[in-house]
């Protein structure tokens, strides 16, 4: 089976634990207003197989450690669901620690194909990295053009399979950082098991090239990054420390 | 009963028996340390106040345009200079180049034109009977190397295939056992020269007399490094009895080779190891306190940190500032398994934070995977607050020199005391690929007389037409350049490092090495990564050259995607691969002076930027002038996979093929080593 990737990096730090092995698959259905890879969005990409990809991965296990693996990010990666079960199948039997960075999208609880292949990809995978977009269903479809129902769901899921799960916010100054939706958010984690943490990443505006280069309006246009002092504040509530 | 009032206490071997073993001193004596940093003393009242006369005499260095004084009559010899201090009272370790800090001494047995540049350069003119002396009496090394170049050989040093060759100034490079001053005191070191200088006897061949005449050299500069350190008071013919004296026997050591040459890098070996077993010995018969012993290694560095040469502004352009490369290697994993970090590996270290950082002298940590888990914490801690720890691997270089070798400048690595190496600068293999393309050709010179491109090389057969080119066909015609090159480039550097030999021996720095030393030729290469991406152009994409009215090929025209070197890519990383094996295979297949076993080195940490000014449009898609890659780096910004795909294509280079070293220079921010929690 092939797999449409956007790029690889062999060194990544920040998306999981440990060193990993991160691999940006090619596509995306939502338009997150914030995103930092409008060049994930649409279609194409270069096609590799799972072998392909998992030889190039095992080249780096010596700097796996105890923690490390791969990262499989986007896009949206589980628009590949197949190709990402494949290459965990193959990467879980060399022992490679697997994670998953989604939006979770693509789940639909009441669809038993996609139910079914999500439950393989559960099956090969160690950690799921959750985007919880915004947990405001109508501030969700502004900002990323979908509801979060599927999201929230996915996570839920999650949870009922014992799975383990980083959830992650991303910090938007007057988009996500209300301290009502922060708490409606944390309040959301307390019904889930098998949250190990989580993360608070402030938005950044390292992306505005890439919006010029395809040449796109960026959507988010005098938005400044978040104060130190709002992301600690955001953080407190969410891994709710106070 | 030891011999020597300084051994007592020590458990003696084969290096109290009659011989000169520093290494067998050390493996009897000295005492692993797995603990932690906290036993480390700050900064005592007398280290700050040294330390704030350096920063207010740096500071008034920077506002005089770089030079705060300069010797202009008196030729530096070990005893040329009264003694010169900071503060006389205030200083544990003492001794400067001349009779004034910051005031740089004059060096004109390399070139007595670079010492009048660059004196004039920063306002001062040479005293006219100096000048006299050296061009009509005596002769320097430069005048000497310029007497015998080859036509061929001028031409390729003017167009830079062939760059930063040592014929005008000092090779450097060498790095004499310092340890030995202080272990065994002048004495015994001139006796045991004395002796091996009765052996050479027999046939008096040339080789045999220059012999001869090489150690009767060293045992003068071992007399004159005497009477240096009895200018300051001291008496070093003897074995140091104290801490403080063998810190200060080691520094008079190597402040008397800093006297004597201006070397390209002067580094000062490995000491920590050895020095920590006196510290020790003080320290258990409550000589001193810890505090003490801080303040002699930071007063120790603190004249490291003020080495200073006089040089051209072209030379600092070259070499991006005015290093001097006192390299102290520290750590390291015994051949027997137990590590070589002592507490004096902390306290070096401790130095930056005591005195703040700073690039000189260049702390290299031998790193190896079973360093104690405490030192390598520290290491990661000053590394993140002050960024002035070099790493090379132990690991790699151990198995083949042992557990007392040193680094040399930033990644030669040599046995301490028993090799020495001929420093040869670097041959641009970027360019040569486009003396390949265009039969030797230069891509930019024109020739003064005839105004048509200077042929550099005898002339090759050019590519001709203007189709694609061929990838066997520019490979073979490399291949060709580059033994030509290969063959230039060692002879080059047999005459350069004979002219050296005669007119500038480094006599006190050879003298604190074995007699039968082990020599290396030291090549170097340049533009590896721009050459490799070049021919991977060339294989995989399409690559249209472009010529110039007189039929030059000046550019290129790419059509197409190709495998970029850094990305962990066989297909161009076995391009590099090649290269490398090539020329090295081809340099060693010529006579290396002196029978000096052949290295090379990938390494140009900073002149990358000079040789690429001089290097034309390359196939790559590398713009004239713009920089070649710093040493086997990839070229800048193609490594498009991460820093461990990029590490892993440097990591492909073999070693044994590139035995002087391959650097690769690394920045990253902390945040992109992940997150705190």
């Amino acid at each position: 089976m092939v797999g449409h990737v956007h790029s690889f990096e062999s060194f990544g730090t920040v998306d999981g634990p440990g060193i990993r092995f991160v691999l940006f698959l090619q596509g995306c259905p939502l338009r997150c207003k914030y995103c930092h890879n409008p060049d994930t969005w649409g279609s194409g990409g270069k096609a590799y197989t799972a072998d392909e990809i998992a030889v190039q991965v095992l080249k780096y296990r010596n700097y796996f450690g105890d923690k490390g693996g791969i990262t499989v990010s986007g896009g949206e990666p589980l628009l590949q669901i197949d190709f990402v079960t494949e290459l965990f199948t193959i990467l879980k039997a060399k022992g490679i620690h697997t994670c998953v960075d989604t939006s979770g999208i693509t789940f639909q609880k009441d669809n038993p194909v996609a139910l079914e292949k999500h439950e393989k990809l559960l099956a090969v995978t160690d950690l799921f990295l959750l985007d919880i977009k915004h947990i405001d269903d109508e501030m969700c479809k502004k900002l990323t053009g979908k509801s979060n129902e599927n999201t929230l769901a996915f996570a839920r899921y999650l949870s009922e399979k014992g799975k383990k799960m980083w959830l992650r916010q991303v910090l938007v100054p007057a988009w996500t950082d209300s301290e009502e939706s922060l708490q409606r958010t944390r309040d959301f984690i307390d019904t889930l098991s098998g949250v190990e943490k989580v993360e608070v990443l402030p938005y950044h505006t390292l992306g505005v090239v890439k919006y010029k280069n395809l040449g796109l309006e960026y959507p988010l246009e005098g938005v400044e990054t978040p104060k130190k002092e709002r992301v600690a504040f955001a953080k407190r509530i969410l891994t709710g420390e106070r | 009963m030891m011999q020597y009032k300084g051994w007592e206490g020590f458990v003696p071997g084969k290096w109290c028996n009659d011989e000169v073993d520093v290494r067998d001193f050390i493996q009897h004596n000295y005492t692993p340390y797995e603990g932690d940093a906290s036993f480390l003393a700050p900064a005592t009242e007398a280290t700050k106040k040294l330390w704030e006369i350096v920063c207010d005499l740096s500071k008034k260095e920077r506002e005089a345009g770089g030079v705060l004084d300069a010797d202009t009559k008196i030729v530096s010899t070990l005893t040329s200079h009264g003694a010169g201090y900071l503060d006389k009272n205030l200083e544990k370790i003492v001794g400067v180049q001349t009779d004034v800090p910051f005031k740089r001494s004059l060096q004109p047995f390399g070139g007595i034109r670079m010492s009048e540049g660059a004196l004039e350069m920063y306002g001062y003119k040479l005293d006219a009977n100096v000048k006299e002396i050296f061009t009509k009496y005596r002769k320097t090394h430069n005048e000497g190397v310029f007497d015998v170049y080859t036509p061929e050989m001028r031409a390729a040093r003017s167009a830079h295939i062939l760059t930063g060759l040592p014929d005008a100034y000092g090779r450097g490079r060498i790095v004499g056992d310092y340890r030995r001053v202080a272990l065994y005191g002048v004495d015994y070191l001139i006796k045991k020269k004395e002796e091996d200088k009765l052996f050479m006897a027999g046939d008096m061949t040339p080789e045999k007399v220059r012999n001869r005449e090489e150690v009767a050299d060293q045992i003068k500069a071992l007399k004159a490094l005497k009477e240096m350190a009895q200018i300051y008071g001291c008496d070093i013919s003897q074995p140091a009895e104290t801490a403080q004296q063998a810190i200060q026997a080691l520094y008079f050591g190597y402040l008397a080779a800093v006297k004597d040459q201006n070397g390209a890098a002067m580094s000062i070996g490995r000491n920590t190891t050895f020095l920590d077993i006196y510290i020790e010995r003080d320290l258990a018969k409550g000589l001193i306190t810890e505090e003490e012993a801080q303040e002699f290694i930071d007063h120790f560095v603190m004249k490291l940190r003020i080495v200073k040469f006089m040089r051209t502004k072209e030379y600092n352009e070259l070499f991006s500032g005015d290093p001097t490369w006192v390299t102290e290697s520290i750590g390291g994993m015994g051949v027997d398994g137990r590590s070589l970090v002592t507490k004096t590996a902390f306290r070096i270290l401790h130095t930056l934070e005591n005195l703040g950082p700073a690039p000189e002298p260049n702390l290299t940590v031998l790193w190896s995977k079973r360093l104690p888990v405490n030192f390598k914490r520290y290491c990661a801690e000053i590394s993140i607050r002050t960024s002035s720890i070099q790493y090379e691997s132990d690991d790699l270089m151990r198995p083949e020199m042992g557990d007392d070798y040193c680094i040399a400048c930033c990644v030669s690595c040599m046995r301490v005391g028993k090799d020495m190496q001929f420093f040869g600068a670097r041959a641009n293999l970027a360019k040569c690929l486009l003396y390949a393309i265009n039969g030797g050709k230069d891509e930019l010179m024109k020739d003064k007389k005839t105004g048509m491109p200077m042929q550099v090389s005898p002339e090759f057969t050019a590519i001709t037409g203007d189709g694609a080119l061929d990838y066997k066909e520019v490979v073979a015609k490399y291949e060709n350049m580059m033994a030509w090159l290969a063959d230039l480039y060692v002879n080059t550097l047999n005459l350069i490092h004979y002219m050296h030999d005669k007119y500038s021996y480094e006599a006190l720095e050879l003298a604190l090495h074995d007699t039968n030393v082990r020599r290396f030729f030291a090549t170097g290469i340049a533009g590896l990564s721009c050459a490799a991406d070049s021919l991977s152009a060339i294989k995989y994409a399409k690559v249209y050259p472009v010529r110039n009215e007189d039929g030059i090929v000046v550019d290129f025209r790419i059509e197409g995607d190709f495998p970029k070197y850094g990305n962990n890519d066989d297909r161009v990383d076995e391009i590099a691969v090649w290269i490398l094996k090539t020329f090295m295979n081809k340099v060693k297949s010529h006579y290396t002076y002196r029978d000096s076993i052949p290295t090379t080195s990938i390494l140009t940490i900073t002149s990358n930027v000079v040789y690429g000014k001089k290097t034309g449009n390359t196939p790559d898609g590398r713009k004239a002038g713009t920089p070649l890659a710093p040493g086997a780096n990839p070229m800048h910004g193609r490594d498009s996979s991460g820093a461990l795909a990029s590490l892993e294509s440097v990591a492909k280079l073999p070693y044994e093929y590139s035995r002087d070293g391959i650097s690769n220079t690394f920045s990253i921010t902390p945040e992109s080593l992940g997150k705190e929690d």
